[in-house]
């Protein structure tokens, strides 16, 4: 039985948004998705007139609607914005090939510039040396950490003013759960926030963060956008991949419960006399981090003078000396050049 | 190539170990091994019990909370966190003087079995079993009716501030004072207490001693004979019509969802609870929420959007009330070893059907999150230790603060402070955005620059294909604004399980008076705005 558009009341609906429930036709849909955005980004005050934003671009449908959206929404509402893709190349052989190309095409699609920064350019290293260097049981440390600071390395190289990723509202609400249950306080209240870094470092948003990953996928689909659909999800650790499977069986019992997560996480106060982790910055590479060195600068100075391991375990006693490039005694070198493979 | 995202330490997925035969008491080191807690933790029999009634007695001694001679009203469901409860409120009852608790408790039991598919035959039944425990007990009882929520009045609805008995005073100073009325009665003490001080010990400690030689008795064969209810005795008259028990059915059939009706059922439920304490003065109430519950509890209301008073709900203790203050005792106990405890030293339990005995689990949030939670325990025990160590590190603010709070800041039906006044950046707003964008709008109003707190759209996926509740496809007019209006006196929380329901009218007249009267309130107060100096002081308010 077809259904009329509940907001334009002429054309016939061709979906039920996730989110509210409601049946609209696609122009209804595609209108409210990108008015919601638009409220998010200015309610917000993500951005300024002139700034040049980089769109951390993997070729996933988030961030392909993100980059699509934005540009909508700079044209519509004259945002004045230099926006840019931002796309990080692990040096993988095989593995990032098809989803930098996916990129690239939408560069085109979208007429925007694209910027691809290699792990050899931030870091020095490709995935692949690294490999040969650490063995694959130990890599998974490196990639982690490495990804994690790569899109603000690439984005301070390039001097953007700042960075937004395609974060959904899965996303928040998944990492609130996570949080709650690993009882992570400080990312708890973190986690949430729509920018984050603000000092020093260069800062992230989240235009996308009370958007529905259902309805990414809808608005992809229906406006055709190219994207490369197997993105890489990393293999979620313990803790996440239960918190995944919990949020996705909430919503199908009550679609409004993904908010309802989002909201709580907003609301949550936490008591003052909880001790926080001090948030410093890497005395290196100025990345925020809680001890003298930021987890990549050590995993880098351990490949650089050949002892692998000085990323894996805790060697926080040694980053004095290795901020001052001083040497380290024959037995902690020892202990730190033997790597299982 | 697999990817790692963040570095967590995994350390909360370690496992237990298990019981090993003939193991000894790591206590006494001579018991035998019964029961093991957490890792390295087995006991014997005995230890194990003095482990159990420590923690109880540990946890009010801490807190202070609880006055001397104060009445304190436990909720018993018959279920084995609020019967193990019950237990050992006995237990601290019969110690002797030094280790005596020194209240005076009564027992409320809301017979839930209307809504619960149970036929009036079927109720008699568990409430003649769930009578002789509490007979046995010696404290004065209470049972009520799930159909009493249509008697309850207005002023269940308002918070009152803290008067001066339950906070003003200090707990030595109530103690002392205590003292110092029993003195004249007791002539023997101060001879025992010369006896205290030449063993030497503390001021407190003296405190304590003295107070319990003093109190002994007193409270409870007092309270013994007089106060059991007949009026809602089950062996004389239900204190309830048939067409009550026919209007909360119908209450609770006019709500689409399970975890909606979980959640008004809470809410009345407390109602009850609260109208139970202040008729038969009661200033505390005491509830069999385990640590395991509690976490079930915690997770489940985040999902439900009740983040801002996730600490309410599930802290020590809860103020949200004023007057009378909820206080949960069992916080600390596994389910697990209230289990063992019950088993062990032969706890009575009685089991009522809940609204979701028979359902899956993924009927509601409620189910789900419960058997999420159970399933995560097993394969990693330290999953609800977690989850209660996080929220010790949550606020209380909300119950610290309520006098100043205007009653239209707190939400109607659950009483906690409002969350809905957030900026707006926020969940809440995007909400409030998507459902009127996807409504049909008057041209001017696009594109929409400030949404203002109503929306068209009251019902979510539930509707089949319609967008509001009532006309099919038409948006606008909204739904009714009587409905609107309703939904801003609720938290966000509330909102979600109103918006699940197909009618307002259905509710108790209480529910509906007191919304009508904090609409005309609000009113009122736009009329006046202009006249008025912030920032206002309304302490002294107490409607
Ligand atoms: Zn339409
Ligand atoms: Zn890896
Ligand atoms: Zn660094
Ligand atoms: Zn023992
Ligand atoms: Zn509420």
């Amino acid at each position: 039985m077809p259904i009329p558009c509940s907001s334009c009341e002429k054309k016939l609906a061709v979906l039920k948004r996730p989110k509210t429930g409601h049946s609209l036709c696609k122009d209804c849909f595609f209108w409210a998705f990108e008015e919601e955005t638009h409220q998010t980004i200015t309610s917000a005050k993500l951005f300024h007139q002139g700034e040049t934003v980089g769109i951390g671009a993997s070729g996933g449908k988030d961030s392909t609607v993100l980059a699509h959206v934005l540009k909508v929404l700079n044209e519509r509402y004259h945002y004045g914005l230099n926006l840019i893709l931002l796309s990080v190349d692990e040096g993988i052989t095989g593995y990032r090939d098809d989803s930098l190309e996916t990129v690239k095409r939408n560069q085109q699609q979208y007429d925007l510039p694209l910027k691809i920064v290699s792990y050899e350019e931030l870091y020095g290293w490709t995935m692949d040396q690294i490999v040969k260097k650490v063995g694959l049981k130990n890599n998974c440390t490196f990639c982690g950490v490495f990804r994690r600071q790569a899109l603000d390395r690439g984005a301070m190289m390039l001097r953007v003013d700042k960075v937004c990723t395609g974060h959904n509202a899965d996303d928040i609400a998944e990492t609130v759960l996570m949080n709650f249950l690993r009882g992570d306080i400080a990312r708890l209240r973190r986690c949430t926030a729509i920018t984050t870094g603000s000092e020093g470092a260069i800062p992230r948003c989240k235009p996308l963060k009370y958007a529905y990953e259902k309805e990414i996928v809808l608005y992809a689909y229906f406006k055709k956008l190219d994207y490369f659909s197997t993105e890489c999800v990393y293999s979620p650790n313990a803790y996440r991949g239960y918190a995944r499977a919990f949020l996705k069986d909430l919503e199908s019992i009550r679609p409004s419960a993904i908010m309802a997560v989002i909201h709580s996480g907003e609301n949550l106060s936490v008591k003052e006399d909880v001790k926080m982790p001090v948030q410093g910055t890497c005395g290196r590479c100025g990345y925020i981090s809680s001890q003298g060195l930021c987890k990549a600068c050590v995993l880098l100075e351990g490949l650089n003078r050949g002892l692998p391991k000085l990323g894996i375990g805790k060697h926080h006693k040694l980053h004095s000396r290795l901020l001052r490039d001083q040497p380290l005694t024959e037995r902690e070198e020892k202990k730190l050049k033997s790597v299982d493979f | 190539m697999c990817q790692v995202e963040e570095d967590y330490k995994d350390e909360a997925l370690q496992r237990t170990a298990a019981l090993s035969v003939g193991q000894k008491c790591m206590k006494c080191k001579e018991g035998c091994a019964v029961v093991v807690i957490r890792v390295g933790d087995a006991f014997c029999k005995s230890c194990f019990r003095d482990y159990f009634v420590h923690k109880f007695r540990a946890m009010l001694g801490k807190t202070r909370l609880i006055f001397p001679g104060e009445k304190v009203l436990l909720a018993l469901s018959g279920g084995s966190t609020s019967s193990s409860m019950l237990c050992q409120v006995q237990e601290g009852l019969s110690r002797e003087a030094s280790k005596k608790l020194r209240f005076s408790p009564g027992i409320v039991h809301i017979d839930e079995g209307a809504v619960c598919g149970r036929s009036a035959e079927e109720r008699q039944e568990t409430l003649m079993q769930l009578e002789a425990i509490f007979q046995a007990s010696g404290f004065p009882y209470h049972i009520v009716y799930l159909e009493e929520v249509f008697k309850l009045p207005n002023s269940i609805l308002q918070s009152v501030s803290s008067s001066p008995t339950s906070h003003g005073q200090n707990y030595k100073e109530a103690v002392d004072d205590f003292l110092q009325k029993q003195r004249e009665a007791l002539i023997d003490v101060e001879q025992r207490l010369t006896v205290e001080d030449e063993r030497n010990v503390t001021h407190s400690e003296q405190i304590e001693a003295k107070f319990d030689q003093l109190s002994t008795s007193t409270a409870v064969s007092e309270e013994n004979s007089a106060t059991i209810l007949s009026e809602t005795s089950p062996s004389g008259k239900w204190p309830f019509t048939l067409e009550q028990t026919e209007a909360v059915k119908e209450l609770f059939s006019s709500v689409k969802t399970l975890t909606a009706k979980e959640e008004l059922l809470q809410t009345l439920r407390h109602h009850l609870i609260l109208h139970t304490a202040r008729n038969k003065e009661y200033s505390k109430i005491m509830m069999g929420d385990s640590c395991t519950r509690l976490a079930v509890k915690l997770l489940t209301n985040i999902s439900l959007g009740r983040g801002a008073s996730l600490a309410v709900d599930t802290g020590f203790s809860d103020n949200r009330y004023g007057d009378i203050m909820i206080l949960r005792p069992m916080r600390e106990y596994s389910s697990k070893e209230i289990a063992f405890y019950n088993k062990l030293f032969e706890v009575p339990t009685v089991f009522t059907p809940a609204l979701d005995t028979k359902a899956s689990d993924k009927a509601s949030i409620h189910r789900l999150t419960e058997s999420f939670v159970n399933k995560l325990q097993t394969d990693f025990p330290s999953t609800v230790s977690t989850v209660y160590r996080t929220s010790e590190k949550l606020n209380t603010a909300c119950s610290d603060i309520n006098s100043g709070v205007e009653q239209t800041d707190k939400c109607l039906l659950c009483l906690c402070i409002m969350d809905t006044k957030v900026e707006e950046a926020s969940a809440f707003q995007a909400t409030l955005i998507s459902e009127k964008l996807s409504c049909k709008q008057s041209p001017d109003q696009m594109p929409v620059n400030k949404v203002s707190e109503q929306s068209c759209c009251d019902n979510q996926a539930e509707e089949k294909g319609k967008c509001c509740s009532t006309n099919s496809g038409a948006c606008h007019p909204p739904v009714s604004n009587t409905t609107t209006d309703f939904l801003t006196l609720l938290c966000y929380s509330c909102r979600l399980t109103v918006k699940d329901m197909v009618s307002l009218s259905l509710l108790p007249q209480y529910v509906l008076s007191e919304a009508e009267r904090r609409k005309r309130r609000a009113q009122v107060r736009e009329q006046i705005q202009e006249f008025l100096l912030p920032p206002e002081d309304e302490s002294d308010e107490n409607y």
